[in-house]
């Protein structure tokens, strides 16, 4: 049998084929570029232009940023510089500005021999938000959480230390006050939460934390808000917007779903009125309206002002993100959290919100980066951001004429700011990726 | 427009809130800081080093204030103001003066109830073309693009201009000098106008100087200079002197350099200047050596114009109408008698 075919098929082959390599245009960078770039006639065209456009805007900006000068103390020297280097018709960006005042883009009018101290505090800011961003790390941590807002008021803004732990002492009667009046009923135990730490805050906190510090005067160098600038004035006011602004809009948002008619209607009414008008315009009215109404001589600091406008303005864009997110559960949700007997604040804790929120972060995080990119406005309050700054910079005479190598600056910064805040969010949406739905 | 009714009326409304209180003089010593509002950032008039300390020409006049009243010139608190919160941070009381080349003009005086208390720089609107452009005159300047800072008397005095001599022009609405100087250099208007010293600085930072022109016609009256809240008039007078006591020190020849051995010359006016005879001091409600304090510490009026937008430095501004009225400028501080 195994010679049947000996006579009439001349050759057979006894062993596999090498295998080939495959055509070139079907493998590697060629198929790739044919089948993403090339593959008709208007890819090709789109392909071409493109090219063109950026082989035509890298020509322009690549000479300028590899000609650059970094060290030169104005920018006529800038200029003999690169009129020495390169000739005078080459393009070249002076950064030198960058060098010789970072600092000030950075700190403001910070004293310079207290850099360590917002340093610090922003290390201190990233340790403390570490555990609540990552729940892979220690519950135990989040004490240090909540402790942290009040060292980082200590170390930016010095002064006696008694000021921040009355504030904080103010929390602890709240809570403690929460705690008994809890035992009489839950209206009474939040109206207690509320009212005996204003009411401490305003008369007796101050008199206790004066007469402390005359006993024991411990504290560092004040530095004045008026000394703050630059990005350490962006992170404070993005980050404590940021921070404040998301319970105050989860309770407006809760609000606005509410049944009771007054909370619902002042919700809603607090909601519109803010999204209704522009934030330059709340801007304004803290700078100068709130003025008026209030005594002459008050220094209600105008940091502090722009803060509570800020938040309250982003409180309202994520109370309608989280309205969404409510939206969106199905009805079967609520209905089961009732089911199994839970109060509406168990219900809407553990099973409500967290279901909610998960849906929101895209929209929440976008509220947050709009936020602190919005805080560059406040230079129309004549608050010295970094765009205030660069201002400034550029009023003086060695740096006067100076422009784009300031934004390029601040640009990267927000950049890197505004970036890592939405990676954290690609990073949640996946470890929160349940795969139902 | 709106605008400044807008800021009228809160400027009333302050006023009204505020008037009570009076007696600035009595709040700056108690709090032993002068309040000032300065410009966020003009060169040579009011701008920061790299160390944060305020400098320029506006800022000096602060600083005056501060030497005559607390007698000590770094005694001041700056407060960076916009074009848009300079008045009401004046008159809701945020700051003590105001220092921040602001023209005095006749609704700003009584209509905003400020109080100006002197000139301290003689400005005037002008132009600045390239020279390509091939224009001599702004009256030939007939359907050019023109970019002119918004909120500022220079917006008004350039619709005057063009509308008295019949010519038509289109508008590039700019918000801060620096964006001016870029849109100007990019083409994106034929003419940058503002005051004269802006425009002197701002081609100063050209690469090119000598390829613009800045055309003869001065178009506006703008006398730059401090104002204080209406109704406090002795806190006022002692702005309005600290400022004559600069420029009467530029006539009498008195400097920072020569202050300690003019206080001992024997010429009358100087004395009294300088506290050295009189009592002009008390009558202020200052110390008698209020004046020396201001010029040791600052300088006359002459060495702070060098020392700020003067032609050693790259401003390099004229005296022109800024000199001494002995040198035909318009310099002239009322007798110390």
């Amino acid at each position: 049998m195994s010679d049947t075919h000996a006579q009439t098929v001349a050759y057979v082959r006894e062993t596999m084929l090498e295998q080939k390599e495959p055509p070139i245009t079907e493998t590697g960078a060629i198929k790739w570029l044919r089948e993403n770039l090339f593959s008709g006639a208007v890819n090709i065209i789109l392909t071409v232009v493109s090219i063109f456009v950026i082989v035509w805007g890298l020509g322009h900006i690549l000479p300028w940023f590899l000609n650059s000068i970094w060290d030169a103390g104005s920018l006529t020297e800038c200029r003999e510089i690169r009129n020495e280097l390169y000739g005078s018709d080459a393009s070249s960006a002076c950064f030198a500005v960058i060098s010789a005042r970072w600092h000030q883009l950075l700190f403001g009018f910070y004293p310079q021999e207290l850099y360590w101290r917002p340093v610090l505090a922003f290390v201190l800011l990233l340790s403390a938000l570490a555990p609540v961003l990552f729940n892979s790390l220690p519950r135990k941590l989040l004490t240090w959480s909540m402790l942290a807002p009040f060292v980082m008021y200590f170390l930016l803004w010095g002064g006696t230390i008694w000021g921040p732990l009355m504030v904080l002492a103010g929390f602890v009667l709240g809570s403690v006050a929460f705690r008994f009046g809890g035992q009489v009923n839950a209206i009474i135990a939040v109206l207690a939460a509320i009212l005996v730490p204003v009411l401490f805050w305003l008369f007796l906190a101050g008199p206790i934390a004066g007469a402390l510090s005359n006993l024991m005067p411990i504290g560092i160098t004040n530095v004045e808000s008026k000394d703050m600038g630059g990005f350490m004035l962006a992170t404070i006011i993005g980050v404590s917007g940021i921070t404040l602004s998301l319970p105050l809009g989860i309770i407006l948002a809760l609000g606005r779903q509410s049944d009771m008619f007054l909370i619902n209607k002042m919700s809603v009414a607090f909601i519109e009125t803010i999204r209704g008008v522009p934030l330059i315009v709340w801007l304004f009215t803290a700078s100068l309206l709130l003025n008026y109404f209030l005594p002459r001589g008050t220094n209600f600091d105008l940091m502090l002002r722009v803060i509570i406008m800020v938040t309250l303005f982003a409180s309202a864009y994520i109370a309608e993100v989280v309205r969404g997110g409510l939206a969106a559960l199905p009805k079967g949700q609520y209905e089961a959290a009732d089911a199994l007997g839970l109060d509406y604040w168990k219900s809407m804790r553990l099973i409500v919100l967290p279901q909610a929120l998960k849906i929101s972060i895209p929209g929440i995080v976008n509220t947050f980066i709009g936020l602190f990119k919005d805080t560059t406005l406040v230079v129309f309050i004549g608050l010295l951001d970094p765009i205030g700054l660069s201002n400034t910079i550029r009023a003086t005479t060695e740096w006067n004429g100076i422009y784009w190598e300031l934004f390029v600056f601040i640009g990267l910064m927000f950049f890197i700011f505004c970036f890592s805040m939405g990676r954290y969010s690609l990073f949640l949406e996946k470890k929160l990726q349940r795969g139902h739905r | 427009m709106k605008k400044t009714v807008l800021l009228g009326a809160l400027t009333v409304a302050g006023l009204a809130a505020g008037a009570s209180a009076a007696a600035t003089l009595d709040d700056v010593k108690a709090r032993g800081s002068l309040k000032c509002g300065v410009s966020t950032g003009l060169p040579g008039f009011s701008a920061t080093d790299a160390n944060g300390t305020w400098v320029g020409f506006d800022v000096d006049v602060c600083r005056a204030v501060a030497a005559a009243v607390l007698g000590d010139a770094s005694k001041v608190e700056f407060t960076p103001l916009t074009t848009q919160t300079r008045f009401t941070a004046l008159a809701s009381g945020e700051i003590d003066m105001l220092a921040r080349n602001t023209t005095w003009t006749f609704s700003r005086d009584n209509d905003l109830k400020l109080e100006f208390t002197g000139v301290n720089y003689y400005d005037g609107q002008g132009f600045m073309v390239p020279k390509d452009l091939g224009v001599s005159s702004a009256k030939d300047l007939d359907g050019a693009t023109v970019c002119i800072q918004t909120g500022t008397t220079t917006e008004l005095n350039l619709a005057d201009f063009f509308r008295v001599n019949n010519i038509s022009y289109e508008p590039v609405p700019i918000e801060t000098n620096a964006e001016a100087q870029q849109q100007y250099l990019a083409g994106a208007c034929d003419v940058y106008t503002t005051d004269a010293s802006g425009l002197a600085a701002t081609r100063a930072t050209f690469e090119d100087p000598a390829g613009h022109v800045i055309l003869p016609e001065i178009i506006s009256k703008e006398p730059l200079g401090p104002a204080v809240r209406h109704g406090d008039n002795e806190w006022g007078d002692i702005v309005r002197w600290s400022l004559n006591a600069m420029i009467a020190a530029e006539e009498l020849d008195v400097t920072s350099a020569n202050v300690e051995e003019k206080a001992a010359s024997d010429i009358p006016e100087v004395q009294r200047l300088l506290g050295t005879a009189g009592e002009l001091g008390a009558m202020l409600g200052l110390e008698a050596g209020w004046a020396k304090a201001i010029i040791s510490q600052v300088g006359n009026y002459g060495e702070s114009f060098e020392r700020n937008v003067g032609e050693a430095t790259p401003i390099a501004l004229a005296r022109g109408l800024n000199a001494q009225w002995t040198d035909g400028g318009l310099l002239y501080a009322p007798p110390f008698r």
